[in-house]
């Protein structure tokens, strides 16, 4: 079989970012009626290179080379116009408007000026029939459901001679029936011989549509493989990035633990997560673990009360407890870091001192202030025992760097002296130092009796800390297992991988 | 301190510039036990500003808004007046009105935090209807007091200073207590800093905006019975009239950001003296009344672009990369004055 030429070369890519080199030496290359792979966690730098792809980051460094031709895209316009066509993952389009227009909307066929409604009505019948749909074009968009707006989204995409089509997870907000009729219209695509560039989370999905993938990792290109060829844990594993370092276990001896905290049984959430059962008992850290987008934040905001429950209840300390707001599930003594700390964590106008005792005043209310001799106390301990720096607590907390702004918002719910304490990748993005500070403060309170939930992509940090470890996959919790000298970091990629099948 | 400097600048120009003009404008004098002066005026006329900046201030810190103040305005007027006109008692008209102000300023905080309507149309909501129930309170005709004691809370004095700076003080003191000494300042901020981090953090965000729409209201109400007493009339159409913009702009150019956040009262009252100073000042230097109103909107206009931050950006972009933002964009709030 001879190998066609390829449609879009990018060869040596480096992007930086201030303080992040975001890409470092990728290659990419898109054959002819393919549908390829982007793979990487989050970070790995996919979105920066279908940033710079299509022209809304300039490369640093590499070149690209569209048909054999070297180019250089100023806008996203300008990709689109010689035929590099993105579908994002949040539908941009208008839905007020009508699915014909929707589609044409900025090339909108002519006649004196005016618009010609029936060639634009023509038009748009006659892209959505390539995708083999019929709709009512004059409808409102806004009267189909988001797989069909999905689909406009690539009937626009198309309308203009695309020769690459990129789909940035357009299925996350898809059921699976959706799914299937996306897929149907990516094959009838790829056999017309258009490129497709896809990006998933969701592996099953990558294994049932990809030829070829190529995947990232922090920035560098780990290679392009044959999909049929790479078994699914391998993947994983090169997702990751494999360690096999010796584990080092924070915790020595096993402990017994017989006292639920917390039991969650039959919770879920539509659209989030599939209902599942968890027991965390107390002074247990109970790690979960799968790919991003698995249902891991999920999780932790359904047993704090961030997001309602659609089913399912919860039992605190053996009685039955609502958790309907955060405030609720703060009377139960459960506090969550969440993993975005700059839009879900600070107020990055207010101090150290005030982003500190936050949550310990909203439970006061507003009328009995935190005495300001309590507030300097209690911050000031807390600045020297996670070592904050500088150690001033009247800096904005806006300045600190992303490891200290961390262990800030760590801080203000440790004051709450928290029976269960939800930490949802607290150790991402910040540097080793921190990391293992905050390890061992989760090893500390574990000891001191504190249940801990700690959400981490890195499995070998979720090995070290956890008394037993959650797997999940595509949101659902595919399997419970104990954190003994069998489980490691290969036994938790293959049952990531298989989905808890394998076990 | 540093963010008040530049306030404190542009209003002892615009005072400076007044001397310029009369010499005699810093001389205090008293007369019959009273305090006059050019510079008593101008406390004493600002003073229903100042309570609605202040009241403006809190509620621009949550990030939101309230165009509805002017109306409140005259409605507490209208009902403080219909009530004395009618024979009831001084505390009877001053409770009802300014119970009526609060429950117009629950109302906007019900619409805003317990059923989402933007701000800026919740209060609009107000806005018209308010006048509309002024107008109704007064039967569309100018309500005309003759009540010493009710003259007293905008025309009177007490041991030689104008009652109403008086009450300006009790409110800002008031205020200042309830944020800066109670914790509400910075649950305030914090909520227009952050909304979702603050929820997150436990923080009851509704009705702390509920408490802060009702208290501008009340402050509104205040002014209101302030201004109406000081003519001994209430005028359910003019009373009031576009305070909130410019008590909007009192609060911008005080240092309090429009999209919510930190937020100062000390300037906020710098803020609405000096936009009364700038009245006093096209009066004093001869200039015809009715551009005052062109001035005030060309300075929102400027102030707006200026917290624009892509505005700045192409604005420095321009001048070359050598401009530091912060006083480059003051110095122009200046020039607009």
């Amino acid at each position: 079989m001879d190998v066609p030429v390829p449609v879009l070369t990018m060869r040596g890519i480096g992007k930086q970012f201030p303080g992040v080199k975001a890409l470092d030496g990728v290659d990419l290359r898109l054959l002819p009626g393919e549908v390829h792979a982007l793979m990487g966690e989050n970070g790995a730098g996919k979105s920066t290179l279908i940033k710079v792809l299509t022209g809304v980051h300039p490369a640093d460094a590499g070149t690209i080379e569209l048909a054999g031709a070297p180019v250089a895209f100023g806008s996203p316009l300008e990709a689109q116009q010689a035929g590099i066509s993105t579908v994002y993952q949040e539908v941009n389009l208008c839905t007020n408007l009508s699915v014909a227009e929707n589609i044409l909307l900025g090339r909108e066929p002519r006649r004196w000026g005016r618009i010609d409604w029936k060639r634009m009505r023509a038009r748009a019948g006659e892209l959505l029939s390539r995708l083999e749909l019929s709709l009512d074009v004059s409808a409102p968009l806004s009267t189909y459901s988001l797989a069909i707006q999905q689909m406009v989204a690539i009937a626009r995409a198309i309308d203009v001679d695309a020769r690459v089509l990129i789909l940035d997870e357009p299925t996350s907000s898809l059921d699976a029936d959706e799914v299937l009729q996306l897929f149907r219209v990516m094959r009838r695509l790829k056999e017309e011989g258009i490129a497709i560039l896809f990006v998933s989370h969701f592996l099953d999905q990558v294994y049932e549509i990809s030829d070829r993938m190529t995947i990232l990792r922090n920035g560098r290109l780990v290679g392009e493989f044959m999909t049929e060829r790479l078994p699914q844990v391998e993947l994983v594993a090169k997702m990751i990035g494999q360690e096999l370092a010796a584990l080092e276990r924070l915790h020595g001896e096993a402990k017994v633990f017989d006292r639920p905290l917390i039991e969650a049984r039959g919770l879920g959430r539509a659209g989030a997560i599939e209902p599942f059962s968890l027991t965390v008992h107390e002074g247990e850290v109970v790690g979960l673990a799968g790919l991003l987008g698995s249902g891991r934040t999920e999780i932790a905001r359904l047993l704090f009360g961030a997001d309602h429950a659609g089913t399912g209840e919860i039992t605190v300390s053996g009685s039955p407890a609502s958790l309907r707001t955060p405030r609720a599930a703060m009377t139960h003594k459960i506090a969550f870091c969440s993993e975005n700390r700059k839009e879900d964590g600070l107020i990055p106008d207010l101090t150290v001192r005030e982003n500190i005792i936050l949550a310990l005043q909203a439970t006061r209310g507003w009328t009995r202030p935190v005495p300001r001799e309590q507030q300097d106390e209690l911050v000031g301990r807390y600045i020297k025992a996670l070592k904050i720096s500088p150690p001033n607590p009247e800096h904005l907390v806006r300045n600190l760097s992303g490891g200290n702004q961390q262990k800030v918002v760590l801080a203000r719910w440790l004051i709450l002296e928290p029976r269960l304490l939800i930490l949802d990748e607290p150790t991402r993005g910040i540097d080793v130092g921190a990391k293992t500070e905050i390890q061992r403060l989760v090893a500390e309170l574990s000891d001191g009796g504190v249940a801990v939930l700690f959400i981490s992509a890195e499995l070998e940090e979720v090995l070290r800390l956890s008394h037993k470890v959650e797997v999940l996959r595509d949101r659902r919790l595919v399997a419970e297992l104990p954190n003994d000298e069998a489980l490691t970091s290969d036994v938790l990629m293959e049952t990531i991988a298989s989905g808890g099948r394998a076990e | 301190m540093r963010r008040l400097l530049w306030p404190v600048v542009v209003l002892v120009l615009l005072l400076a510039l007044n001397v310029f003009f009369s010499p005699g404008f810093f001389s205090i004098q008293v007369r019959d036990g009273h305090l006059y002066g050019s510079l008593i005026d101008i406390l004493r006329f600002g003073a229903p500003l100042i309570l609605v900046s202040l009241g403006m201030t809190l509620v621009i810190a949550t990030g939101g808004i309230d165009l509805s103040v002017g109306s409140v305005v005259a409605i507490s007027g209208a009902l403080a007046c219909l009530q004395i006109s009618q024979g009831a008692s001084l505390f009877t008209a001053v409770a009802l009105a300014l119970g009526l102000s609060l429950v117009l300023g629950a109302w906007n905080g019900f619409l805003v935090a317990g059923i989402g309507i933007q701000p800026i149309i919740a209060t609009l909501i107000l806005m018209v209807a308010g006048r509309g129930l002024a107008q109704l309170i007064t039967d569309g005709q100018i309500i005309t007091v003759n009540s010493p004691a009710y003259k007293v809370i905008g025309g009177g004095y007490w041991l030689t200073v104008p009652f109403g700076i008086l009450i300006v003080l009790a409110v800002l003191a008031v205020t200042a207590f309830l944020t800066r000494r109670l914790a509400l300042g910075m649950l305030i901020e914090s909520v227009g800093g952050n909304a979702e981090a603050s929820r997150l953090a436990g923080i009851r965000a509704r009705g702390i905006i509920i408490m802060v729409y009702a208290f501008a209201a009340l402050c509104a109400g205040v002014a209101g019975l302030m201004i109406s007493s000081n003519v001994s009339s209430a005028d359910g159409n003019n009373a009031g009239l576009w305070i909130e913009l410019d008590a909007i702009l009192a609060v911008v150019i005080g240092g309090t950001a429009l999209s919510g956040g930190r937020f100062s009262l000390g300037g906020t009252v710098l803020g609405a003296l000096i936009i009364q100073t700038l009245t006093t000042t096209i009066y004093s230097i001869g200039v015809p009344p009715e551009t005052t109103l062109l001035f005030k909107a060309l300075v929102v206009t400027a102030v707006c672009l200026i917290q624009s931050p892509s505005f700045r950006a192409k604005a420095l972009r321009r001048r070359g990369r050598a401009a530091v933002p912060g006083p480059a964009s003051e110095e122009k709030v200046r020039v607009s004055l």
